[in-house]
């Protein structure tokens, strides 16, 4: 990777508020939802952000659009302070920085036809000349994500569920950004269908420069999809690195356990290859375990490691650097395996 | 077939619906051996859960359900509810997606377990079927059982939730054990373990188990049999080595060809099936799969293909042209 970033994040911290009280609604605690999370994203390139539910992975897609307020941290888009932005320069900056969400059902107004909800954006941004010229570039738009630009006067209902989603990528692309976050975008799709809008994605990034920011839980997809991947936990990134690196020479305990827990469709690979099961469930977000926050579950701390060493992984909170593994990794004992 | 618990045949499953009559199943035939473990893979609509909700006895009225579906040699179809009631949760036993929404939220864990043991086994004291549920929770991996089963659902995490799912079914030591889609509502991590629970619990009680999901890998991992569906009738079986590494139908060889795999170390590009399943209020004539099939040829929209064993592999494929099919991906 090499060049500029053209979206630098930096020690982003987002916690919510938990209130408590019968009338008077009074702060008693705090999620922390994103903890000290640092990475940059290049032009042209993905950027996989895998992990589980509750590690934080779409808290950080909206904090980067403003959708949710950050706590602390910084992002820079092109050099520029996005957290600083007032309203109206913060809505100019949305016309770089798009987003397409999880759910095709809940993410287009039912009452709208598709193509008025790809026009949207180009009428609230005053884009483009008059009707005609808008009608041109939403035509334009729907073919690009290989829907029929005649269905532009129906309704989301009249979609199946892989149209619906194109239909959202057309509406993110309308105003040429330069980066989309992408959260779960092919999650709620069948794997047949699921396929087609993966392949529509990679063909848009090399046809219009775009960088993704590819968030989802799914690791067979971020492979294939990603040049660098990061992996959170409980609102920790534990690993990043390039794609090979990662998949290959995984080094977190968390990551390996996650890889090997991914089912893969080969019944001899899939009975035969090692197996890390983690046992317990995710600790509660509002009170993390202190130092390591993948401690209480990790099969390192409970089966290798020496009373002094886990005493580490107790009281200090393991940096995010390499560890000799070739990439960053967010463990005191971090060692490379190979889980595939 | 001797030792098979389950035997269906033609079995056709239709919906009343306003634009007609959906037709959800349409002549399926498969049967469970003892103590073997089928898989069901097919997408959204193809007919796997709803071709077990009839075995069940569980669908809505609405459903007009024939064929021929015997447990253990007995008919089911046509049988009055109170005695399928006796076999449901008794001897066959059914493990749902969502256990937030199968779990009654203002009973505890316990009685739900126990109330099920008390269902088929009357004669029971109280005191010993709460020990019971106790006994279950620890068996599928839950710690402080005894202090669990006095817990609410909301108290149990997804994952633990699911755990008392299965103790629930395996409490009356069941011979027929359908997982619907028991892993996709929780994270990777969590399905792992699960389905090594689910394993347990088939050691524990010898039961046959149907896994219902739309997830290859889950599949590939556990089933002896797989059967898969597309538009409501089976499209391929045979013993999971088989379908997986030779399939005979273009549907399963588009299926496999369009994930992308953990394993997959290029960048190669996916191949997606193209268009989408059909409507099961007009299905296609001849071949269901012939509108989205690489190879369709005019005999494909003429005559709907049968089930029927490939010469010179283990295997049933639903398609007119399994032989010329060699184990090839489409392109």
């Amino acid at each position: 990777m090499t060049g500029q970033a053209v979206l630098e994040v930096r020690n982003l911290v987002k916690h919510f508020p938990i209130t408590g009280g019968d009338i008077i609604r009074r702060r008693v605690g705090e999620v922390h939802a994103v903890c000290d999370v640092s990475f940059d994203l290049f032009p042209r390139s993905t950027l996989g952000l895998v992990g589980e539910s509750g590690s934080g992975k779409s808290t950080i897609g909206r904090c980067l659009l403003r959708l949710h307020e950050p706590t602390a941290g910084s992002v820079r888009f092109e050099g520029r302070d996005v957290l600083a932005m007032k309203p109206k320069e913060m809505r100019r900056l949305r016309r770089e920085l798009q987003i397409v969400f999880q759910d095709p059902y809940a993410s287009l107004d039912p009452r709208m036809t598709v193509g008025a909800i790809v026009a949207e954006p180009l009428r609230v941004h005053r884009s483009g000349n008059g009707d005609g010229e808008v009608n041109d570039r939403v035509r334009e738009l729907l073919r690009l994500v290989g829907l029929n630009p005649e269905h532009g006067n129906r309704y989301p209902h009249e979609f199946s569920g892989g149209q619906r989603q194109r239909v959202g990528i057309a509406r993110a692309l309308a105003l040429d950004p330069t980066v989309i976050v992408l959260d779960e975008p092919v999650s709620a799709l069948d794997v047949s269908i699921q396929a087609g809008v993966v392949n529509l994605l990679e063909e848009l990034q090399d046809r219009l420069d775009l960088a993704y920011l590819f968030i989802a839980h799914d690791l067979s997809v971020v492979r294939h999809i990603s040049d660098q991947v990061a992996v959170m936990y409980l609102g920790r990134m534990v690993e990043i690195g390039s794609r090979d690196d990662v998949f290959t020479h995984p080094s977190h305990p968390y990551t390996q356990a996650l890889m090997s827990a991914v089912p893969v469709p080969d019944p001899v690979r899939e009975r035969e290859r090692p197996r890390v099961v983690l046992t317990g469930d995710l600790p509660s977000p509002s009170d993390p375990p202190s130092g390591c926050r993948f401690r209480t579950r990790c099969p390192k701390f409970a089966g290798q490691l020496s009373e002094g060493e886990q005493q580490r992984c107790i009281d200090e909170v393991p940096a995010l650097v390499d560890h000799g593994t070739g990439h960053p990794a967010a463990c005191h004992y971090a060692q490379a395996l190979t889980v595939l | 077939m001797a030792g098979s618990v389950l035997e269906v045949e033609n079995l056709h499953v239709t919906f009343a619906s306003p634009d007609g009559p959906v037709k959800a199943v349409r002549g399926l035939d498969f049967s469970i051996g003892d103590g073997e473990s089928l898989g069901i893979v097919g997408e959204s609509g193809s007919g796997k859960s709803v071709s077990m909700l009839a075995v069940m006895g569980l669908l809505p009225r609405n459903a007009t359900i024939t064929g021929s579906i015997r447990f253990r040699g007995q008919e089911l179809l046509g049988r009055p509810e109170a005695e399928l009631r006796k076999l449901r949760g008794g001897k066959m036993a059914m493990i749902f997606q969502d256990p937030m929404t199968s779990l009654n939220p203002v009973l505890t864990v316990g009685f739900q377990i126990a109330e099920a043991i008390e269902a088929h086994r009357p004669d029971t004291d109280r005191k010993g079927r709460l020990a019971r549920a106790a006994e279950l929770l620890d068996l599928v991996g839950i710690p402080n059982a005894t202090t669990r089963v006095r817990q609410y659902p909301h108290e149990f995490s997804g994952g633990m939730r699911q755990r008392a799912m299965i103790a629930m079914a395996i409490a009356n030591d069941p011979d027929l054990l359908v997982a619907d889609e028991p892993t996709t509502a929780l994270d990777v991590t969590i399905q792992a373990q699960i389905m090594a629970v689910l394993e347990r619990a088939q050691e524990a009680t010898g039961a046959a188990i149907v896994l219902i999901t739309h997830d290859l890998g889950v599949v590939a991992g556990t089933a002896d049999r797989v059967m898969v569906m597309y538009a409501g009738r089976a499209a391929e079986t045979g013993t999971i080595y088989d379908v997986f590494g030779h399939s005979r139908h273009p549907y399963t060889l588009g299926l496999l060809a369009s994930l992308p795999r953990l394993d997959d170390t290029g960048r190669e590009r996916l191949v997606p099936i193209p268009g989408s399943p059909p409507s099961m209020v007009h299905p296609p004539p001849g071949c269901a799969f012939n509108p989205r099939c690489p190879y369709a040829r005019a005999l494909c929209k003429a005559e709907m293909p049968v089930l029927r064993p490939i010469e010179g592999t283990g295997q049933c494929s639903a398609c007119h042209f399994a032989e010329d099919l060699n184990g090839a991906r489409p392109t």
